[in-house]
């Protein structure tokens, strides 16, 4: 076994010296199955708001950059590892994640959540609220007094437990929500919106303070010029703009 | 794909699906069979190769080395190959890095390792930061080989340290009394003789590796569940030109004949291996074969 | 340590539900972990040891039904035996669930297979029982004629014949391998709350827990070496539970050839 490794490790290095190192890519992480932020259209390429966002600001800060797919329950721990450089997944800024790594400005307002079900009239204070495992919307669930959480590993899940009666209600991003609920209908919104987390920001390593200031600087400009409120229109109808 | 599939909308029934099938994203589904293939092939014999060196290091008259070679068994094969997949593939990343940076930049400043962050010089990266993604692709898949075969090769080991001691002692020592050395020995009857009493628990073992593959997407390999996944449910079709509810039934039907008909396939072929095996061996399958032909 | 004392009366039976309601949110400790996660375990013990103890049953008839003469029998049991075991488990419990949540539309007495509880371990007692069926097979081919011919010159048919000489000695021929199908079952089980049944209230299992951690802190390389850890623990115990049933088997031969027993390599799994 350490044979192998070593000469693995031997092979590493020889292609190391190989390559020049000079214009390095940006390499951004996103993970393909959120839309209308990010998924993979029929080419299996990625596609969807942040992809538009992210090649523009990319064009704006002059990084090329380069898109990869990542798993959302491992995409933290690969940034920091350095497997890519920025998360582009919509990911809402939250203390807790705040204190591994760092985001750039927002580039949403805080997105709203909302519950969705089969009826009106649903006491949700006291019912089975369907979320995606390790969400702000599981955790939030989690913390209301008198609902049961009811936790599935993908939003399909989610929507799929309203409809066969495991749940009451789910509750995920409008903005996901929102195409389900005008499409199927049997599902309705039900409730208030509920505002959670600070917006959605790119994911960027602690140390790595001067590609967040080229994003931030990127974001600034496309909020100046209003380029940002026409792609939150285009993808994301009835969210709030800048 | 087809010329007539630029507008999904207009069309139905076989000719829809003719051009749904064909879509980039099914090729990929397509394409992901081939690294499910590939990986068991190159992932069984180097699991083996590990599962060989761990048999003989537990047998080892070296006391560390026999250490070591017991405890790679048993503590490896007592953890669920999940939990292994989860943090190991990043654990061994980040190992390789280390070892890069410390023997490419040893003059670096920073240590690597600051606050949350693991950070290397970027020569160090692997593969490096401006390498086209197939690289990286390539490196995650290498990885993924070398995580599957050290948790196979440990069940791997097991069953080659079984079958090692299983070998009829007579034989051994017929081949001592020819006065050879524990070496020759090992090398010319030990080994060319255990493979018989192994195959059994290995062909079980292949199997096992076979319906382990849907782990994949842990680490980081696009396989066929994550294409099934993707394909079938209902979230994403939305957004595309083609539409469907969640047809993760059908999708996941394919899968199910898929590994159904590689398990045939495979007990077909360790059924044939086995009998070229028993020939002429003193085992009850050898005595049969033998009355058989008599 | 009194923190960590309070904090194990506070979630040590957090996963059947039993003390805190919420789970710790920030400031995570590694007595936490280690509480959480090892709570956890209960889930994977109640599911592997009632699948284990349940499949055991079905394996032995299923085996016998595999090595029938008469093809109505056979045949239902080697299909049975070749789905479960040709097939992924994931896949299993992706099917059980959808073929529950249906059940259930149609009969109300079928609700409770929709949860994890009963659910789950429905699937596990199916899929060890396919498993084990198999390995048993493999030791009722193997038994010595000698043994069969006896028990037949002492005059013992059906039943006795079957209990006294058949079951002994396919048991013993079959335990090693038994005993690695019973270290993958536990292993299996954390793959029910991963990617078959919902969590309910955050009651999981360990891996659950593990997952849980590993989301909240960012930091995969605690919450699952400490699983890893458990899981080492609970093969251990395993592996010592069925020596000294090994034990047991064979006590009636001279200890020389115990210890040629000890390994069989018909089948593994």
């Amino acid at each position: 076994m350490k044979k192998l490794i070593l000469s693995t490790a031997v092979a590493a290095l020889a292609a190391g010296t190989a390559f020049a190192q000079d214009d390095s890519t940006v390499r951004l992480g996103t993970e393909g199955a959120y839309p209308p932020y990010n998924f993979l259209n029929d080419a299996g390429e990625v596609d969807g708001f942040e992809r538009a966002l992210g090649d523009e600001l990319c064009t704006r800060a002059e990084l090329t950059c380069e898109w990869v797919t990542n798993d959302w329950d491992s995409i933290i721990p690969n940034l920091v590892s350095g497997n890519y450089d920025v998360i582009i997944a919509g990911m809402s800024i939250t203390d807790e994640r705040d204190e591994v790594i760092d985001f750039s400005d927002p580039y949403t307002q805080p997105d709203p959540s909302a519950y969705v079900a089969l009826s009106d009239g649903i006491d949700l204070e006291n019912s089975v609220i369907a979320a995606q495992a390790g969400t702000i919307q599981a955790s939030h669930v989690a913390s209301m007094e008198g609902a049961t959480l009811l936790e599935f590993a993908t939003p399909d899940e989610t929507i799929a437990a309203i409809k066969n009666g495991e749940a009451d209600a789910a509750l995920a991003d409008k903005a996901f929500l929102e195409p389900i609920a005008t499409s199927d209908a049997e599902v309705t919104f039900v409730g208030d919106d509920v505002l959670l987390g600070g917006g959605i920001g790119l994911g960027i390593r602690e140390s790595d303070a001067e590609l967040r200031e080229q994003f931030n600087e990127a974001i600034q400009s496309m909020k100046d010029d209003g380029s940002l409120n026409t792609l939150i229109e285009e993808w994301l109808p009835g969210s709030a703009t800048f | 794909m087809f010329g007539n599939c630029a507008d999904p909308g207009a069309l139905d029934g076989l000719a829809w699906l003719g051009c749904y099938l064909t879509t980039g994203k099914h090729m990929s589904l397509y394409g992901s069979l081939g690294t499910v293939l590939l990986l068991l092939a190159i992932t069984a014999p180097t699991a083996l190769l590990f599962g060989f060196g761990g048999a003989t290091a537990a047998r080892s008259h070296v006391a560390p080395l026999r250490w070591f070679g017991k405890t790679y068994i048993a503590i490896v094969r007592g953890v669920p190959d999940i939990a292994f997949f989860l943090f190991f593939v990043i654990a061994l990343d980040q190992g390789f890095e280390y070892i890069r940076h410390h023997v490419l930049c040893p003059e670096w400043p920073d240590t690597v390792r600051q606050g949350n962050d693991f950070v290397v010089c970027a020569q160090a990266k692997l593969p490096l930061g401006n390498s086209p993604q197939w690289v990286h692709e390539t490196y995650g898949f290498l990885l993924a080989v070398l995580t599957f075969a050290i948790v196979f090769g440990a069940f791997a080991g097991n069953v080659l340290f079984g079958a090692m001691r299983a070998v009829p002692r007579a034989q051994l020592e017929t081949a001592e009394a020819y006065g050879m050395t524990r070496g020759q020995v090992t090398r010319r009857v030990l080994i060319p003789q255990m493979w018989v009493y192994a195959l059994p628990g290995l062909s079980n073992l292949w199997m096992v590796l076979i319906k382990a593959t849907p782990l994949l997407f842990l680490l980081g390999v696009e396989d066929i569940v994550y294409w099934s996944r993707e394909l079938g449910g209902a979230k994403q079709p939305q957004f595309t030109d083609y539409p469907h509810p969640d047809w993760r039934m059908w999708y996941f039907g394919a899968l199910l004949v898929f590994y159904l008909c590689f398990t045939k396939v495979s007990e077909i072929v360790m059924d044939r291996l086995m009998a070229r095996l028993t020939l002429g061996q003193a085992t009850a399958g050898g005595e049969a074969q033998r009355r058989a032909g008599a | 340590m009194e923190d960590c004392l309070q904090t194990i009366t506070d979630y040590g039976l957090r996963s059947i539900g039993i003390g805190e309601r919420l789970l710790p949110r920030n400031d995570f400790t590694l007595c936490q972990q280690f509480t959480l996660i090892g709570s956890g375990m209960i889930w994977n013990i109640y599911f592997g040891t009632l699948a284990l103890i349940a499949g055991f049953f079905l394996a032995v008839a299923v085996a016998l039904g595999k090595a029938s003469a008469n093809p109505l029998i056979r045949k239902p049991a080697e299909w049975f035996i070749f789905v479960f075991r040709g097939s992924p488990l994931f896949i299993q419990f992706f099917f059980a669930y959808f073929l529950f949540l249906s059940l259930k539309g149609s009969y109300p007495i079928f609700s409770p297979l929709t949860s994890a509880t009963f659910g789950a371990l429905t699937v596990l007692f199916l899929n060890t029982a396919g498993y084990s069926a198999e390995i048993f097979y493999g030791a009722l081919q193997s038994i010595p004629k000698g043994d069969t011919e006896a028990a037949d010159a002492y005059g013992l048919t059906g039943w006795s014949k079957f209990r006294r000489v058949v079951y002994p000695t396919m048991l013993r021929l079959a335990w090693p391998a038994y005993t690695n199908e019973a270290i993958f079952l536990f292993h299996s089980t954390t793959l029910v709350f991963f990617a078959g049944f919902p969590a309910f209230q955050q009651k999981g299992d360990a891996l659950y827990y593990a997952r849980y951690f590993a989301d909240k802190t960012f930091n995969p390389f605690v919450p699952y070496p400490i699983l890893a850890g458990y899981f080492i623990l609970l093969t251990l115990v395993i592996i010592a539970i069925f020596g000294w049933m090994n034990g047991r088997l064979n006590r009636h031969l001279p200890s020389a050839t115990r210890a040629r027993l000890r390994f069989r390599p018909q089948l593994i799994r």
